[in-house]
């Protein structure tokens, strides 16, 4: 066994030692609770991939998460915590949502690309301002992106309540845009290769999200932008002795992190809601930093990551409308529970796994 | 001590072995230190020395072994139980409070009562004691940070022997002083052993072991592999047990063939972020094919002057001329730019600058290059060419152990050296700039590593050698210049260059002022 696969391993057993942990704990609060906790869990498996509709919503869910994850990935591995993706989502959602208004008459296959454009630059914009405060400036991006989502927060507010909300109408939300912009939803996709599902809000954006993850992945690890990325991140002394732009690097990892958050607009207001609406994006933004935390700030990490997140919020939803004592509070308890032992209690039981893994590798030599 | 009779031993170690994790650090170390003597622990970095004097200082527990002190068993779990029973320790970077007085000091941590100016008042009569008995006159009331380096290592020798300490560890201790104080530092040392104090003294100076000390002990990767008396021995057998081979000491080379000059400096000064000129109006130029040293204790200013010609920092005043490439403040050329007119740098601090030691050796290869049309393609990077870089440098720098897929951070530091000496070498600059090249190198990477810079300088190219190790710069220089407080004090040629006068330059007096 080499080096990078005893990592690997290390890497694996304490992820999967520390979701068992916080699942055992949640399992004592349950059964505490007075319910069983067997059965909590296999109505959450069920709840969550037990039936087609399901399983929709589980990856539904997993979409948001695979992009914010990965717009916190992108920044991490520039030295950044970005904890803006909630903002950056906000706004590229909005941007999303005027392209879809103003080109609701034009196809799907124009308007998509114009989208996916205009989420880049409006959720890549919001982080961009961050970004250059804090190449420019020295800001801490911690305080600055949680600053620009309240900003956020209140221009949705005032755009939707005084100007995007049709006259006569009373909730904030914009009007429905036309169909022709639409994207498919999962079942529609499945119904063209005459397969039939259930409808949910899965739509085309999940297998874009795919590609997201794949170009992120290649992006970071295979091009020389990335490269330059990764150096900025881990010794900003190295880059400056190398000649890499400390703060171009800094602004590019916020744009692209702004962006790819900024996707969740699409799969929230082009693929489902089909209107701009008030907190589409509510959580998502702070989930995704989990989601990538846990999943190691690495594509694949992040999608098994992503997949676990909307596990727990379809399966979370499907346990409280079965046991009348369980409610959703139970269900944040679960997702806090994961995030406190995958995320900030991640290396308890790395010491001894790492232990395991050398007497292991040393007995394979 | 009378002969015939058995010496009292101040120290004894007797098995000591300490491993972290599946390195072992000391292997069955034993040591035997007389009573009133200087004794030599000497090895390569790495070599366990440090390890071994932490555990006689309380940092580290032994795993196994045991410790006898004044020919008493003694278990020593801390510093606290070192100090204890007589032993003090100066550190190589020096455990004082930078804006603290002299005598706060070395009060600090023996303070007794509610008011401090009563310890202060008390203490103040045993300080000046110590100093005049032990001669290290130190004004009690100075600022810490306004005293020399060389003052300052007085005030940590007084704070040990404010502490009662009979036994004295000295760490590296010459490592940031110029020759003249380290001189001086020896007499000290003597002064101490003529008082019955025991000094022992680790570095990997073989000049110093024989200047100072009784006896030595050499240590090899954890283990000890000689004690002998420093009248017997010489540097040549030191050296040999260091490395465990037979070793050249002194660098081989043809005189040089000066040629055009390839980097002129003219009037670069450099201010740091606190508004301090730390180098001050510096011109100088280095021809092809010669070796133009720049001496110096550390902090003069050379960082910051090599900084500021490599670009990493922006050039702020003054002007560079590489070959026919003119380079102002105002073009803010970077160390891509620098890099393109024909530099090479291997650069001061291996870990901190010159590897990201989280990558592999493999994308270390190409660290300051990755640009470069020969690694890339449309929008991924050529990994086949990259390896093929990697595996060049690690086969003909000899770079152990040979995997280009090893974290940086897993090599040794001679190996990790060898990685940045490769990369920079093969690219076939006209102007090389090194600085500190063989600091935390052992002594086999060195001879290796400075056949290279001569090798370059063969071939017709300009190197820039910036270091603090005086021994480095004689042997390998054609031209010496002395940096002090950020100013060139002057020029040597290496043909006539001796110890003294650089020493003098060292510490800023010029030959008309001495």
């Amino acid at each position: 066994m080499n080096e990078r696969q005893a990592n690997t391993l290390v890497v694996t057993l304490v992820t999967i030692a520390n979701l068992f942990i916080a699942f055992l704990i949640s399992g004592i609060v349950i059964w505490v609770l007075g319910e069983d906790p067997w059965f909590a869990l296999k109505t959450m498996l069920y709840g969550a991939f037990g039936y087609d509709e399901g399983l929709g919503y589980t990856l539904y869910y997993s979409t948001n998460f695979i992009f914010t994850g990965l717009a916190f990935a992108i920044g991490f591995n520039c030295g950044l915590f970005n904890i803006g993706a909630e903002g950056q989502a906000y706004i590229g959602g909005l941007g999303v949502g005027l392209i879809c208004l103003w080109l609701e008459n034009w196809p799907l296959w124009l308007v998509f690309p114009l989208a996916v454009l205009v989420s880049i630059i409006f959720g890549g914009v919001w982080g961009a301002i961050p970004g250059y405060f804090k190449a420019k400036r020295g800001s801490h991006e911690v305080v600055t992106t949680i600053m620009f989502n309240f900003i956020a927060s209140v221009i949705m507010v005032n755009l939707l309540s005084h100007v995007l909300r049709p006259p006569k109408e009373m909730s904030p939300e914009s009007r429905e845009f036309g169909e022709r912009v639409w994207i498919p939803q999962m079942h529609e996709i499945f119904d063209w290769f005459g397969l039939e599902i259930t409808q949910t809000p899965l739509n085309g954006t999940f297998i874009f999200a795919l590609v997201c993850l794949l170009l992120v992945w290649r992006f970071i690890w295979y091009t020389r932008w990335g490269y330059e990325l990764r150096t900025v991140g881990i010794n900003e002394t190295a880059a400056a002795y190398a000649g890499i732009s400390v703060s171009k690097n800094i602004i590019i990892a916020m744009v692209i992190g702004g962006g790819l958050a900024g996707f969740v607009g699409i799969n929230e207001i082009m693929g489902s809601s089909h209107r701009l609406m008030l907190n589409f994006q509510a959580g998502i933004g702070f989930t995704g930093i989990a989601v990538s935390l846990i999943g190691r700030n690495h594509p694949l990490g992040i999608f098994l990551a992503a997949l676990l997140f909307g596990i727990l919020y379809q399966g979370g939803a499907e346990l409280s409308f079965e046991l009348q004592t369980i409610d959703r509070h139970m269900v944040v308890l679960i997702q806090g529970l994961v995030i406190l032992f995958a995320g900030a209690l991640e290396n308890l039981f790395r010491p001894q796994i790492e232990q395991l893994v050398k007497r292991i590798s040393s007995e394979d030599s | 001590m009378t002969p015939g009779k058995m010496p009292k031993l101040a120290i004894e170690l007797t098995g000591i072995n300490k491993n972290f994790g599946n390195v072992c650090a000391n292997k069955d170390v034993s040591l035997k230190v007389e009573s009133g003597t200087i004794h030599g622990i000497i090895g390569e970095n790495g070599a366990g020395k440090s390890t071994l004097m932490s555990i006689l200082y309380g940092f580290y527990l032994a795993d196994s072994g045991s410790i006898s002190v004044q020919e008493k068993p003694t278990v020593i779990q801390s510093a606290h139980d070192a100090i204890e029973v007589g032993i003090g320790m100066v550190h190589q970077h020096f455990m004082l409070v930078d804006n603290f007085s002299v005598l706060e000091n070395v009060v600090l941590g023996t303070e007794t009562g509610f008011s401090l100016n009563k310890s202060l008042e008390a203490s103040e009569y045993e300080l000046h004691r110590l100093e005049k008995e032990y001669h290290l006159e130190v004004d009690i009331n100075s600022v810490i940070n306004t005293l020399p380096v060389g003052l300052q290592q007085r005030v940590e020798i007084l704070k040990a022997l404010y502490r009662g300490a009979d036994i004295l560890i000295l760490d590296e201790p010459t490592g940031v002083l110029t020759p003249q104080e380290a001189d001086h530092l020896f007499r000290i040392l003597n002064e101490l052993r003529e008082q019955g104090k025991t000094v022992i003294f680790i570095t990997h100076k073989l000049r110093e072991i024989m200047a100072i000390t009784d006896n030595v002990s050499v240590m090899r990767q954890g283990e000890m592999v000689a004690h002998l008396k420093t009248a017997d021995t010489n540097r040549e057998e030191l050296a040999e047990l260091m490395v465990g081979r037979k070793v050249l000491l002194r660098v081989d080379k043809v005189p040089a063939k000066p040629g055009k000059p390839v980097l002129t400096v003219e009037h670069l000064c450099f201010t740091d972020f606190s508004g301090v000129n730390r180098v001050k109006d510096v011109s100088f130029k280095v021809h092809s094919g010669e070796i133009l040293g720049i001496a110096g204790v550390s902090g003069n200013g050379q960082s910051e002057l090599l900084a500021s010609i490599t670009g990493i920092q922006p050039l702020q005043k003054g002007q560079l001329k590489i070959s026919s490439e003119t380079i102002t403040p105002a073009m803010k050329a970077d160390a891509a730019d620098m890099r393109r007119f024909g530099m090479a740098h291997v650069p001061e601090d291996r870990q901190r600058m010159g590897l990201v030691t989280s990558f592999s050796a493999n994308e270390n290869s190409i660290l300051g290059y990755h640009k470069d049309p020969a690694y890339n393609g449309l929008f991924e990077m050529d990994r086949d060419a990259i390896l093929s870089t990697c595996k060049y440098g690690i086969e003909h720098y000899d770079v152990r152990p040979n995997n280009h897929n090893l974290r940086a951070s897993l090599f040794s530091g001679g190996n990790q050296q060898k990685l940045v000496v490769a990369r920079e070498l093969e690219r076939n600059p006209d102007l090389l700039v090194v600085g500190q090249p063989t600091r935390g190198v052992d002594i086999g990477a060195i001879e290796f590593i400075h056949r290279q810079i001569i090798a370059m300088r063969d071939t017709g190219k300009a190197v820039l050698l910036v270091s603090v190790e005086l021994d480095e710069i004689l042997s390998l220089s054609d031209r010496i210049l002395v940096m002090f407080a950020g100013q060139i004090m002057g020029e040597v040629k290496a043909s006539t260059a001796n110890e003294r006068d650089i020493g003098l330059l060292m510490a800023g007096i010029r030959k008309e002022d001495a």
